[in-house]
């Protein structure tokens, strides 16, 4: 595939993380922080965001898995993770965070099950997503080429 | 008040950005860096507190030397919900002290409650912004800055986004600067 097809296909793609709410403003605004001084500053983020939200749902799953469960501590890791989303600009997981803060406030613990099974499935759609964006970006960087905006 | 007036000559504001989120650090670092601040990032009060030369042991600090602070901060940025000393408890004690109450405080949440941005606005913070922190939230903060070192002329607008004006007259955090802070 040459240089230009490649960016057509990128500016495509992330048209349609857009469009299927994927991706939000935010993911906009940290694009438009990255400059000649920092040229890794989306991609560090979001690895960021990617570790973090591994942790996040490894302690998500301990959680809901006590005996008793304490929505307190369920609540505030999903609080932790709302925030990360929102600030990468990972809309569809933030939203899944809304609903299940909603069930802890509830103590629903199924509600909270079913959230977490969401907001895994979410997460890793848009973390498998953003991997093929970089993926692409390096394609055509390496083809010497510059990243459409 | 002392520590602004040395950077009064430089365009160069220092920054103290507190967050427990190390996401969000990195963006607000990023974002002041931009807007060609200074920054220093940490990730608690306690932290913070260290930072400005005030701990549990000298709350009030009377020693009002330039040289007790090795750096001089012209704002500080916290966030709200943190686990510990919340951006709350941090603003109360910065406000507490002579070294440090008149620098200004930001306060940033994710979560837009009235009753809590009215706390923090009539305990002194000079801003409430919403997360995500935006280039354009920053750039608002100019103003604000140039009270901090004793431009008495610089309008101040409270530029809080989202549904916070009606609460707020304009004139209230201005006139908070020319009062003695009674604890």
């Amino acid at each position: 595939m040459d240089l230009v097809q490649l960016q057509r296909q990128l500016v495509d793609y992330k048209t349609s993380l857009y469009n299927e709410g994927f991706l939000d403003e935010q993911f906009t605004q940290l694009q438009e922080l990255q400059d000649e001084n920092n040229p890794d500053f989306v991609v560090e983020v979001v690895s960021l965001f990617f570790e973090d939200s591994e942790r996040l749902l490894n302690e998500l799953t301990k959680a809901l898995e006590q005996q008793s469960v304490d929505f307190k501590r369920v609540d505030a890791h999903v609080h932790q993770l709302k925030g990360s989303s929102s600030s990468i600009g990972a809309q569809r997981v933030q939203k899944v965070c809304i609903a299940f803060r909603n069930y802890c406030e509830e103590q629903n613990i199924e509600g909270c099950v079913k959230c977490l099974q969401q907001v895994r499935h979410e997460y890793s759609l848009v973390k498998t997503k953003l991997e093929s964006m970089f993926q692409l970006q390096q394609q055509i960087l390496s083809a010497g080429g510059s990243i459409p905006m | 008040m002392a520590m602004g007036m040395t950077t009064q000559s430089q365009t160069q504001f220092h920054v103290l950005a507190v967050d427990d989120s190390l996401i969000d650090r990195k963006l607000i670092e990023k974002i002041l860096k931009t807007s060609s601040y200074q920054v220093t990032a940490v990730d608690s009060g306690s932290k913070a507190l260290e930072f400005l030369g005030l701990n549990d042991e000298n709350i009030d600090n009377e020693d009002e030397d330039e040289d007790d602070q090795q750096v001089g901060v012209n704002l500080i940025v916290t966030d709200y919900c943190m686990p510990g000393m919340t951006g709350y408890d941090l603003l109360r004690r910065i406000k507490q002290s002579s070294s440090s109450k008149d620098i200004p405080v930001v306060i940033m949440s994710s979560e837009n409650i009235p009753s809590r941005i009215n706390r923090c606005l009539e305990d002194g913070a000079e801003d409430f912004f919403l997360k995500p922190v935006q280039l354009s939230d920053v750039n608002k903060l100019r103003p604000h800055l140039m009270k901090g070192i004793g431009s008495e002329e610089t309008q101040s607008n409270i530029n809080k986004r989202k549904s916070m004006e009606d609460i707020h007259p304009p004139d209230r955090t201005r006139a908070r600067y020319n009062e003695l802070e009674v604890v």
